[in-house]
C-alpha cells in the first residue's frame, strides 16, 4: 500500500478474482488435456495435437504482431526451417530426434537474429512484406539443397519415426504430448514476458513508441527479443509439426498458408489478448471440420470472415467480450485500485 | 558474349514490367501510408479479366480490351478504397495490411473457382514473336520494347501528375501532412479513392503486358506483389524514376541469374534485393530530404 498525495491509499494490481478462478479452471484443463491419450481415439488425438500446434504458432503471431507491433507474414520461414533442420540432424548427423527438436528451435532464434537486422531497416507495412520476401528467399534456398530432396522433398526414414516412441508411450502420445507442452508454453512464457517490467515497455510501444522511447525504452533489443523468442518458439513448433507430417517439401513447408492460419486465428479470436488465439484456434478447427471439403470457397470464406471481423470487430470476437464485460482471464495490464481515507 | 548482352537487355526491359507493378503500389503508399498486399492478385486479376473480355467480345488484340479494362479497374478501385479501406486507415497499420491480405486470399481463391488452377496466356499474335534486328547479331522483341515504352511513358505520366497538375499538388500535401491537408479544402477520402484508382490503371496495363509476356495462373499474384516491393524499395522510397531503376535492376539480376540456372531467376533477385537493404537502407535513389 502506498499513499497518493495523502488522498488516498492505492495498490497496483494485475490479477482478479475472475484471472484467479480462471487459472484454477486452466490448472484442471491441462490436466484433463494431459491424460487425453488414455481417452482419447488415435484420429482425435491427432486432431488435438494439431489444434495445439495451430495454437501455439498463432499465440506467437499474437505476441508479436499484438504486443510488439511486428507484422510478419514470413513465419512460414521459422516453420520450414525447423522442419529442415530437424529432417537434417536425424537423418545426416543421426541425431536422437528430441534433441533435433531443440536444436531447431534454437536454430530459429539464431537465424532470427541476421533476420531482423534485416527487416528492421524496413518501415511499417513495408516491413511485413520484408518479412514475406526473408521466407520466399528461404524456401528457393532449400530447394536448391540436392541432399535434401531440393525441390520436391525428402521423407523421414522409418527408423527415425520409430525412435520417437518412448517405452510404452505410442508415437502419436508422444507427439501429442510435446505439442501440448509448446502451446502451454506459448501462453505462459507470453504471460510471463508480458507481466514483467519488459511487458511493461512492450505495452509503452505499442501505445506510442516515441514516448516510450523518450521514458528510457531501448525499443529496439525489446523487438529483437520477441522477434527471436517467437522464431525459437515458431521453428520448435515447425520441427514437431514436420517430425508429425513425416515429409518435408519446401513449397509445403514455406508456404504463406502458415501465416495466413496464424492470422486468421488471431484476427478472429481478438488480436493483443492471450485468450483470443484459444478462442481463433477453436472457431477455426470448427470451420475447418465443416467447410474444408469447400476445397476454393473455404480459403475465400476464411479471407472474408477475417476481413469483415477486421473492419466492424478490429478486437476479434474475445476481445469485443472482453470490453464489454470488463472481464480479463489473463490479465496484463495493471489497475489502479484507490481505497479512500 | 552476345548471351550475356542479351540477358542484359531481357532484364531491362523485364524490369519496365516490374516498375510498372511498382508504381502502383508505390503511389498508395505515399498517398495513404498503407500496403496493398493484394496488390500482386489485383495484376493477376486484370489479366483474368482482360482474357475473359478477350472471349466475350471476341477482339484479337488483347490491347483493346484497356478500353473497357481501364475504366473498370479505376472504379474498382475507387470503390474499394470509399467502401472497405478507407474506414481502416489510421494510426495503426495492421488493419490495412490484414484487410488487403485478406482480400488476397479471396482473390486467389475467387480466381481458382473461377478459372481452375490451369495457367493461361494472353496471345499477342504477331507481336509476340516481331523483332527488330540490332547490329551484332542480335535482336530486340518488340513487345519487350514497347512495354519499356508503355512504362517509361505511364511513371512519366504519374510524375507529371503529381508534379504538375492540381491533383498532383492535393496528393502531394496529403502525403506530407494528412490533417492540413484536410484543414485546406481537401476531400482526403475521395483524394484517397482516386489514388488508389490511378493505382489500379497502372494494375490493368501491368495485367495485360504481364499476361501477353508470359503465362500466369490464379496464384501467381504474391511472387508479382513482391517484385513490385523489392522494385520500390531497391529505388528508394518517394521517388517514381528511382522505382523505374529499382525495377530494372531487379529484372536484371533475375535475368542474369537465369543464365546460370532457371533455379537462381528468383533466388538472385532477392539476393540483389537484400544486399541492397543492408547496404543503401534508404534504397539506391531516395527523394532528397529537403
Amino acid at each position: 500500500m502506498s499513499t497518493l498525495a495523502g488522498q488516498a491509499t492505492f495498490r497496483v494490481e494485475q490479477s482478479s478474482r475472475v484471472s484467479r478462478i480462471a487459472g484454477a479452471g486452466a490448472a484442471l484443463l491441462v490436466l484433463a488435456m494431459l491424460s487425453a491419450p488414455a481417452w482419447v481415439d488415435r484420429g482425435h488425438l491427432s486432431l488435438l495435437m494439431e489444434f495445439f500446434y495451430f495454437l501455439a504458432i498463432a499465440q506467437m503471431w499474437n505476441l508479436l504482431a499484438g504486443f510488439a507491433g511486428i507484422i510478419s507474414l514470413g513465419q512460414q520461414a521459422f516453420i520450414g526451417l525447423g522442419g529442415y533442420v530437424l529432417f537434417f540432424a536425424t537423418m545426416q548427423m543421426q541425431w536422437n530426434p528430441f534433441a533435433a527438436l531443440l536444436i531447431a528451435g534454437l536454430v530459429g532464434g539464431m537465424i532470427a537474429i541476421p533476420g531482423a537486422l534485416v527487416v528492421f531497416r524496413l518501415q511499417g507495412a513495408y516491413r511485413a512484406i520484408g518479412t514475406w520476401v526473408v521466407a520466399e528467399t528461404f524456401k528457393l534456398v532449400f530447394s536448391e539443397i540436392k541432399s535434401l530432396g531440393a525441390g520436391s522433398g525428402v521423407s523421414l526414414p522409418a527408423s527415425v519415426a520409430r525412435a520417437v516412441n518412448i517405452g510404452p508411450l505410442s508415437r502419436d502420445t508422444v507427439l501429442y504430448s510435446i505439442a501440448l507442452l509448446i502451446a502451454l508454453l506459448s501462453i505462459v512464457c507470453s504471460y510471463a514476458l508480458l507481466r514483467s517490467q519488459a511487458g511493461l515497455a512492450l505495452k509503452a510501444i505499442r501505445d506510442n513508441e516515441a514516448t516510450a522511447r523518450s521514458a528510457g525504452v531501448n525499443s529496439f533489443r525489446i523487438k529483437l527479443i520477441v522477434f527471436v523468442a517467437t522464431g525459437f518458439g515458431t521453428a520448435l513448433a515447425g520441427a514437431l509439426i514436420y517430425l508429425s507430417k513425416l515429409r518435408v517439401s519446401p513449397a509445403a513447408a514455406f508456404d504463406i498458408n502458415w501465416t495466413s492460419y496464424m492470422i486468421f486465428i488471431v484476427v478472429i479470436g481478438g488480436i493483443g489478448t492471450l485468450e483470443g488465439p484459444i478462442v481463433g484456434t477453436l472457431v477455426f478447427f470448427l470451420l475447418r471440420q465443416y467447410l474444408s471439403d469447400l476445397g476454393s470457397w473455404y480459403l475465400i470464406i476464411l479471407g472474408a470472415v477475417a476481413v469483415v471481423t477486421m473492419l466492424r470487430m478490429p478486437s476479434g470476437l474475445w476481445g469485443t467480450f472482453a470490453k464489454s464485460r470488463n472481464v480479463s482471464l489473463f490479465p496484463t495490464r495493471r489497475r489502479l485500485i484507490l481505497k479512500p481515507k | 558474349m552476345t548471351g550475356w548482352i542479351d540477358s542484359i537487355l531481357q532484364g531491362i526491359m523485364l524490369g519496365a514490367l516490374y516498375a510498372l507493378f511498382a508504381a502502383g503500389l508505390s503511389l498508395v503508399f505515399g498517398v495513404m501510408r498503407m500496403v496493398n498486399v493484394a496488390h500482386g492478385d489485383m495484376i493477376v486479376l486484370s489479366a483474368f479479366v482482360a482474357l475473359w473480355l478477350q472471349r466475350i467480345t471476341g477482339v484479337t488484340s488483347p490491347f483493346l480490351t484497356l478500353i473497357l479494362l481501364v475504366p473498370l479497374m479505376f472504379l474498382g478501385g475507387y470503390l474499394l478504397q470509399r467502401t472497405i479501406l478507407n474506414p481502416a486507415l489510421g494510426e495503426d497499420i495492421l488493419r490495412p495490411v490484414l484487410i488487403t491480405f485478406g482480400l488476397s486470399v479471396i482473390i486467389q481463391n475467387g480466381l481458382l473457382q473461377a478459372f481452375t488452377a490451369d495457367s493461361q496466356k494472353l496471345h499477342g499474335g504477331r507481336l509476340e514473336v516481331a523483332s527488330i534486328p540490332l547490329p551484332g547479331g542480335l535482336a530486340i522483341g518488340t513487345l519487350p520494347l514497347l512495354t519499356l515504352a508503355v512504362s517509361s511513358a505511364l511513371i512519366g505520366l504519374l510524375q507529371w501528375t503529381l508534379y504538375r497538375t492540381r491533383l498532383g499538388r492535393a496528393l502531394r500535401a496529403t502525403s506530407d501532412d494528412l490533417s492540413t491537408a484536410g484543414l485546406m479544402g481537401v476531400n482526403t477520402p475521395h483524394l484517397f479513392a482516386v489514388a488508389t484508382g490511378i493505382a489500379m490503371v497502372t494494375v490493368a496495363v501491368a495485367g495485360v503486358f504481364t499476361g501477353i509476356r508470359a503465362s500466369f495462373d490464379a496464384v501467381s499474384g504474391p511472387d508479382w506483389l513482391i517484385f513490385a516491393f523489392e522494385a520500390v524499395i531497391i529505388g528508394g522510397l518517394g521517388s517514381l524514376w528511382g522505382t523505374l531503376a529499382g525495377g530494372v535492376i531487379l529484372g536484371m539480376a533475375q535475368t542474369i541469374g537465369a543464365r546460370f540456372s532457371p533455379g537462381w531467376q528468383l533466388l538472385s533477385g532477392h539476393i540483389v534485393f537484400l544486399a541492397i537493404l543492408i547496404l543503401w537502407p534508404q534504397g539506391l535513389f531516395p527523394r532528397r530530404t529537403e
